[in-house]
């Protein structure tokens, strides 16, 4: 009964399970994965805010950056191995702490984005000079060259994206991952470890996409459907598809690659400005620093805003008017938010409409209807703020 | 006789207009409907109503010409009810057909069946 999936399309370690459990599997990415299971997208998004969903984000780009020739010095070695990556994004990677996960950015020369992704030094003093390093699906062959390019004869990329990466989601994820692995709720937000679970190692990171606390766990393709089996066996995870991870990004005001992110948007349009660590500012060696810095100073031709829409959602691509009617800016990712019931959106516009209150018209099908901005996240982030230990 | 149309709209005997049980599955989850006006006259194949799942917009077209007589105005407020009772609670609108005949060229419920089979 497990449909195949078209030829072009890669397939997860888990497909089966998706397919067993009646997902409804859909092109993403060039993978097979779901975008519901039977229950559909509102229920899913709402188990997710109350209690904790499963979803499996195989299809992106989880490595590891490893050096070639460690001195054994792990301060040394992660110097060594953040001076690789730190010429292609703008983040702090050599001031990162063991165990800190950081969101960071890979720019073009233009400023403009090539992808957002998470890097992160080990917190094991043994894995000095490396760094576990994840990148969205879509953008993963052509971040993997640039980052193998600029590591070559120093250091090696290992993909990882054989393995299944899944995410546990929602106010009793915690709970639910204590009963399993209970180490790893003693992580701080943005911090990740490995962890002994049965005759495997799991990479754990405190981290998310739903706005809500949670971990995003790696595991090897032999263990991946015990430990999908295992958390689900508790009666507080259900699985949750892609529907719904797009909701409740959206709700949490976080960002699309490819929709609302791209080459030709900057940090500071996107309103990521925490993304451009101090450090990198003040030395301004990055990509695109010229552009980024004139914007950081003040020189801004549109910014991203959440706008709440009223009556029918307002899609990528609908225009965003003014109140008089004046093409302002166009919506970049729109739809339903469940927790809201009313329709979000995230667009951008010039500088001058941005601040939150400011009524403004999206064109729905040829008809402008009232939208007002908004300031983000729409629903509160619960992540939690806990020192790591 | 309730009569299908292969965009999986149908209609009923007295002209009720809405999607079928296998549209609204497609669909997921409806949180938003655009009704037709009362009055308004719609020629077989305009696009009438648009109902918004959570991904997506689908247009729903008349399955006949005639004049719209009613909307189901209870949708506004709850677009869900297209999904828990696609043929009873959550029609959409109702059609005085110009001509009843039109209806002929649709299909049964058995050749229905056969298409979403």
């Amino acid at each position: 009964m497990a449909e195949a999936a078209p030829d072009d399309l890669k397939t997860v370690v888990l497909n089966d399970k998706h397919v067993a459990l009646g997902g409804r599997m859909v092109p993403f990415s060039g993978y097979s994965l779901p975008v519901q299971y039977p229950t559909g997208i509102i229920a899913e998004h709402k188990w997710t805010r109350e209690h904790a969903g499963l979803f499996d984000v195989s299809h992106m780009g989880p490595s590891f950056l490893v050096l070639d020739n460690k001195s054994g010095d792990g301060e040394a070695d992660h110097a060594a191995i953040a001076a690789i990556v730190e010429p292609l994004i703008c983040g702090d990677i050599r001031g990162l702490k063991p165990g800190q996960v950081r969101y960071t950015l890979l720019l073009n020369e233009q400023g403009g984005i090539h992808d957002d992704l998470m890097v992160a030094r080990p917190a094991a003093d043994g894995w000095g000079g490396a760094l576990y390093i994840v990148v969205n699906a879509g953008t993963k062959e052509t971040d993997f060259q640039r980052l193998a390019a600029a590591a070559a004869g120093k250091a090696t990329l290992n993909r990882s994206d054989h393995c299944a990466l899944l995410a546990l989601q929602g106010p009793e994820a915690a709970a639910v991952l204590d009963a399993i692995v209970p180490e790893a709720v003693e992580l701080g937000f943005m911090h990740y470890a490995s962890f002994d679970w049965r005759d495997t190692k799991l990479v754990i990171a405190r981290s998310g996409y739903t706005g809500e606390d949670g971990f995003e766990i790696l595991v090897d393709p032999e263990h991946a459907s015990s430990f999908w089996d295992t958390l689900l066996a508790d009666g507080r995870v259900k699985p949750i598809g892609l529907g719904a991870r797009d909701s409740l990004r959206l709700e949490a005001g976080l960002p699309l690659y490819g929709h609302d992110l791209d080459e030709t948007v900057s940090p500071v349009e996107a309103g990521l400005n925490f993304a451009i660590s101090k450090r990198r500012r003040e030395a301004a060696d990055f990509p695109g620093a010229r552009r980024i810095l004139a914007e950081l100073d003040g020189v801004l031709e549109r910014v991203r805003v959440g706008l709440l829409v009223d009556g029918a959602p307002a899609r990528e691509g609908a225009p965003i008017l003014d109140q008089h009617g004046a093409e302002i800016g166009r919506v970049t990712s729109g739809g339903f938010a469940p927790t809201l019931n009313r329709a979000i959106a995230i667009g951008f516009v010039s500088p001058a409409h941005a601040t939150p209150g400011t009524r403004l018209q999206v064109l729905v099908r040829g008809r402008a209807q009232p939208a007002e901005v908004a300031a983000t996240p729409f629903v509160p982030h619960r992540y939690v703020r806990k020192a790591s230990k | 006789m309730t009569k299908f149309t292969k965009d999986h709209e149908y209609i009923t005997a007295d002209g009720t207009v809405g999607i079928t049980p296998y549209a609204q599955e497609q669909l997921g989850d409806i949180v938003y409907v655009e009704l037709p006006k009362v009055g308004q006259k719609l020629k077989a194949g305009d696009e009438a109503a648009v109902v918004e799942s959570v991904k997506a917009a689908s247009e729903i077209y008349a399955p006949a010409t005639g004049t719209v007589t009613a909307v189901n105005d209870a949708l506004s407020a709850d677009p869900g009810l297209i999904n828990s009772s696609p043929e009873g609670d959550g029609w959409i609108f109702k059609l005085a057909l110009d001509d009843a005949g039109e209806l002929d060229g649709l299909m049964d419920a058995d050749a229905y069946a056969k298409l979403t089979a």
